[in-house]
């Protein structure tokens, strides 16, 4: 066993219970006693004052010398010739990356025909472009870009690659990562560089939000993350900007394992959601799922999306495609209303970086209130009646 | 209060009561409002086999008994006794095949009842015949391998939603009470129809129709027992059934008893919540009190009638009696607890008052039942003499 | 049709609390559950074997008491549970926990498709799927809707996207995960409840399921957590009081100034 407790040196003060993150450390007899949940994390090795905790983490050996291993990657995700905003986000942040190792940010595109697209990478500040074009690489497969992005990185060897957590990314990301050996987090939102190991340090959201977790990668590389959309910001784009557009063989094979039949694209609310400027939310605080109609009245008035609280959705009282947060859509819109949401933190995890965010709720202690730019206390079916019929009359409609 | 369940009720009574929680009680209001029938909470009954707790094994059942039964129709009833009696109404009418079914009645009928693929109904009642049996009007006349049944049965539950009826009829009018027989009737058979579905004051989610016979051929294999033994079919039939009354009513007055309590807590007047007032505080007393009291008495007759005791009537018509009776109070006082609130359809204690009712009324009313119990006194004490 | 579904034990709720003071999770008698997500992979995984036939076997990776979820996975149709525990395994990330269940899978030997729930609820990475299928060598489908057409080395199947949902064909083996809309999980019975009581569930070791040890646990995990906090979240909120009719007046003439553009 790699962590156990020195009796003698023990004081039962149980500093160590609080500090272990997964209830895995009780106290019997007042000596602290490791349970078998314990997940290796050193935590309570850490808050040991009495150095009563031997804790041996015994890691792999990694890749050894990782010095080759250089530039930040981004992939590059597009549709049907056009670039998803995610992969700007991802310039911008990796931009920053870059700079700070002094290393050059790349763009991998993998498309049919998306030469023109290269400018763009490179106008929102990549360095260079990894351009592979082929007929059998115009949409999404698993397979195919797994291929692809795996011999780039086994032969270009990146330091970091990131990819935006879409429902793709989240997909290939975990099967280039297995297949080249390395870490990979998921769904991060915040990325720095540490200055003395010059480590990517990826901060994500554990437990719907309720704790960040910050997690390197010491000894492997690439250091892969998936990023969390519209969260980082693109930078803006500069159209005079150069940069080297290389194109690359593509890895193409004839007896492929999965092939996609059909992409059908529901229109409304999910495009909707992810694009509006404005969302107007709702959640249990509506009562009743017909109170709904004012959320959407309010919705159409401004030209903006419905979105709802994971109870509201739980309750059956609107599809699982409005749901906003850590389980749901994240969305960053100019304004959003939380109408009747009392603002778990698996919602705020969704939600709170939007621009101006407005509360309706009658309880004044919400913690939506917390994150709030605007609130209203009071009856949110009185309210947003009202506030509809305020804009109808300011807009004239 | 511990009764000391195996370890196979206690999984059946937790089983029903996290169907009752997560699958009754969110549609309860909806299904009293629409007065639906709960064919979705029938499909997870069926599936999580709890139609066949108290049928033997060799037909598809659990082997269990009427304690197995009156757990299920308990926690049911705690969210929704509309949805408890249409499942209890199956066992009703699949009772009487088990006491006297033949063994080939049993193969047929009682497996599918079991899986709950097929609901089962016991048509008694008629217009001119509640608590007096006696005033059955349908008729069974034999007609070479056939009878033929004319006439029209009333309030029947699960009428036009079962597949399965056991149905009293007249089968020679000058023999009195042994002149009745009972049959069973499958719900496509030719001359079986049904009137409309009846509107009810509560137990709405439950469908209550006539069951209309014009000149409906039944093969003589279909009757039960023989000739003439339909009145003992319908009081043994009961005399095991009622407990199940007992336990739906014990199910209510808990439902309400919860809500009332925690409600009593949350409310605040006068600064404090009401649970602080003794006023308040000895009425929750008395209904605890009174529920347990009732849950105890349901058990104990299950219990007995499942040990094997042969005579049973007066203790299950107690358990009858008593505790429908403490529903009736125990949902009056929770309305009285809430208050205003408590009278509006958005709180459903109201509907659990509604509700409470209809079991000190059907499978004998409560004065029926405290006859049915004087009577076994008399003969108790008179035989002491 | 042999069909293999993977879960996980998660904390009963996510709404744990924090202690502001050492940065850790309040979880005091914190229940388990199975994962929500992977209650739906156990679903579909038994209702293709009432359509198609075979047998349904749930495998985890975890400490003792995982034993009892998996239990209640057979209460609800599964035919086995098998369960990977050691402390070999302890301290994985996703990319050591894929190797533990591939290596559990091997031994388990014949499998046509495994079902896996999109991701879990506490670490909700959704990376186990794609990594065990990498490692199986075998295919992969994530957020899958609904199967339209299962057979013999075949599945075609609804995958959620972003923008809608698209139509994979895939060859089997191969491994899917299965997001909420694809079914709706049943309760358990009582004979499942039953016979989940008298199973016994299998624990394998490390060395019984020949993992390599520098593949698995804290020494086959890449990542590493270096630190933990709770979000910070700080903003100046302006309550807008008065009548309803003047907060609605109010705040509208506040978003108004803001010139937000609203498209006609």
């Amino acid at each position: 066993m790699a962590i156990r407790i020195i009796e003698e040196n023990c004081t039962g003060c149980a500093v160590c219970v609080r500090a272990c993150p997964f209830s895995a450390i009780k106290m019997e007899n007042d000596k602290a006693v490791i349970l078998d949940n314990c997940t290796l994390c050193g935590s309570c090795a850490d808050a040991c004052k009495f150095d009563a905790i031997d804790f041996q983490a015994e890691r792999g050996t990694g890749m050894g010398d990782l010095s080759s291993y250089r530039d930040v990657w981004v992939f590059a995700e597009q549709k049907d010739g056009v670039i998803d905003s995610a992969a700007f986000e991802l310039l911008g942040v990796g931009r920053h990356l870059a700079d700070q190792l002094g290393q050059d940010l790349a763009a991998i595109l993998i498309g049919n025909k998306v030469r023109p697209l290269a400018q763009q990478l490179i106008a929102y500040g990549a360095d260079k472009v990894y351009w592979l074009d082929h007929a059998d690489l115009e949409r999404f497969n698993d397979e195919l870009y797994a291929d692809n992005l795996s011999h780039l990185i086994e032969r270009y060897r990146p330091n970091i690659v990131l990819l935006a957590a879409t429902v793709y990314g989240r997909s290939l990301g975990p099967r280039v990562a297995a297949r080249i050996g390395t870490g990979l987090t998921a769904d991060c939102t915040g990325l720095e560089i540490e200055a003395d190991t010059r480590n990517l340090m990826q901060t994500r959201p554990a437990f719907g939000g309720n704790l960040m977790a910050t997690i390197i990668c010491p000894d492997h590389r690439p250091q892969m993350a998936t990023v969390r959309p519209r969260v980082m910001k693109p930078l803006e784009p500069d159209s005079e900007r150069s940069g080297r557009i290389l194109r690359q063989q593509a890895q193409l094979k004839q007896d492929l394992k999965t092939r996609v039949l059909q992409v059908v694209e529901e229109a409304g609310e999910i495009v909707n959601l992810l694009e509006a400027d404005i969302i107007v939310s709702g959640g249990r605080g509506l009562g009743d799922p017909k109170n709904f109609a004012l959320i959407e009245e309010l919705a159409q008035t401004l030209g903006g999306a419905v979105g709802a609280s994971r109870a509201a959705v739980d309750a059956g009282w609107i599809p699982y495609s409005h749901q906003v947060g850590q389980t749901g859509k994240t969305v960053g819109p100019k304004v959003y209303f939380a109408c009747g949401i009392s603002g778990a933190v698996q919602h705020l995890a969704g939600m709170s970086s939007s621009d101006i965010i407005v509360a309706i709720n009658k309880d004044p202690d919400a913690p939506i209130f917390k994150v709030a730019t605007y609130g209203i206390v009071g009856d949110v079916l009185e309210i947003l009646p009202l506030i509809t019929k305020e804009f109808k009359k300011a807009l004239g409609k | 209060m511990d009764y000391f369940l195996t370890e196979e009720q206690q999984m059946i009574k937790e089983l029903a009561a996290r169907i009752a929680d997560e699958k009754v009680a969110p549609v309860a209001r909806e299904l009293d409002e629409k007065e639906e029938f709960p064919y979705e909470i029938m499909k997870i009954l069926a599936e999580s086999d709890l139609f066949g707790v108290y049928i033997p094994e060799e037909y598809g059942g659990l082997g269990g008994g009427i304690t197995e039964q009156c757990l299920v129709i308990e926690e049911l009833s705690r969210a929704c006794s509309g949805v408890a009696v249409s499942y209890a109404a199956s066992g009703l009418g699949c009772t009487p095949i088990l006491l006297f079914g033949t063994e080939e009645q049993k193969q047929k009928y009682v497996p599918d009842i079991a899986a709950g693929k097929k609901l089962a109904a016991f048509a008694l009642t008629e217009a001119n015949a509640g608590s007096d049996a006696s005033g059955i009007q349908t008729m069974a006349v034999k007609d070479g391998d056939y009878y033929i049944l004319n006439g029209t049965k009333q309030w029947i539950t699960n009428g036009g939603e079962a597949d399965v009826y056991v149905v009293l009829a007249v089968t020679n009018r000058s023999k009195g009470n042994r002149g009745f027989s009972a049959f069973i009737v499958e719900k496509d058979t030719p001359g079986l129809s049904f009137g409309k579905k009846e509107k009810k004051l509560g137990i709405r989610a439950s469908a209550t129709r006539e069951v209309i016979f014009t000149d409906c051929r039944i093969p003589k294999e279909n009757i039960l027992a023989k000739e003439g033994m339909g009145f003992i079919v319908a009081m043994k039939n009961f005399d095991r059934t009622r407990p199940g009354i007992g336990a739906q009513a014990v199910g209510i007055a808990q439902g309400a008893l919860d809500y009332a309590a925690s409600y009593a807590h949350q409310r605040y007047q006068f600064g404090q919540p009401i649970s602080s007032f003794q006023a308040i505080q000895h009425m929750l007393a008395d209904m605890a009190t009174q529920t347990e009291a009732a849950r105890a008495l349901v058990y104990a007759t299950a219990r007995m009638i499942d040990a094997g005791a042969k005579d049973f009537s007066k203790e299950s018509s107690m358990a009858k009696v008593f505790a429908s009776d403490v529903a009736m109070k125990v949902t009056t006082d929770a309305v009285q607890i809430l208050g205003g609130y408590g009278y509006m359809r958005d709180y459903p204690v109201e509907k659990m008052m509604r509700d409470a009712k209809i079991t000190q009324i059907y499978e004998g009313t409560n004065q029926i039942q405290r006859n049915i119990i004087a009577l076994e006194l008399i003969k108790q004490y008179a035989g002491k003499k | 049709m042999n069909i293999i579904v993977c879960i996980k034990q998660v904390p009963a709720t996510n709404d744990v609390k924090i202690n502001k003071d050492t940065n850790t999770l309040v979880r005091d008698e914190a229940q388990s559950v199975i994962n929500p997500f992977d209650t739906y992979a156990v679903e579909e995984g038994v209702r293709l074997k009432e359509a198609t036939g075979g047998k349904v076997t749930v495998i985890s990776m975890g400490i003792p008491k995982v034993a009892d979820i998996l239990k209640e996975c057979i209460a609800v149709g599964a035919d086995e549970g098998i369960l990977l525990s050691d402390r070999a395994f302890a301290g994985a990330d996703t990319l050591a926990t894929s190797a533990a269940l591939a290596a559990g899978i091997n031994k388990i030997g014949q499998y046509d498709i495994i079902i896996c729930g999109k991701q879990a609820i506490d670490g909700d990475t959704g990376q186990v799927g794609p990594g065990l299928a990498e490692r199986l060598g075998i295919p992969h489908i994530t957020c899958i809707r609904k199967i339209e057409e299962i057979k013999e080395g075949y599945i075609r199947a609804q995958r959620m996207t972003d923008f809608g949902y698209e139509v994979i064909e895939c060859s089997l083996p191969a491994v899917i995960t299965v997001v909420k809309e694809i079914n709706e999980p049943r309760l358990p019975s009582i004979k499942g409840m039953m016979k989940a009581k008298k199973a016994v569930i299998p624990v394998w070791t490390a060395d019984d399921i020949g993992a390599d040890k520098d593949k698995i646990g804290l020494r086959g995990s890449p990542t590493k957590v270096i630190k933990t906090f709770t979000p910070e979240i700080n903003i100046n909120t302006e309550i807008i009081d008065g009548t309803p009719e003047e907060q609605a007046h109010k705040l509208v003439e506040k978003l108004l100034q803001l010139q937000i553009k609203v498209p006609v």
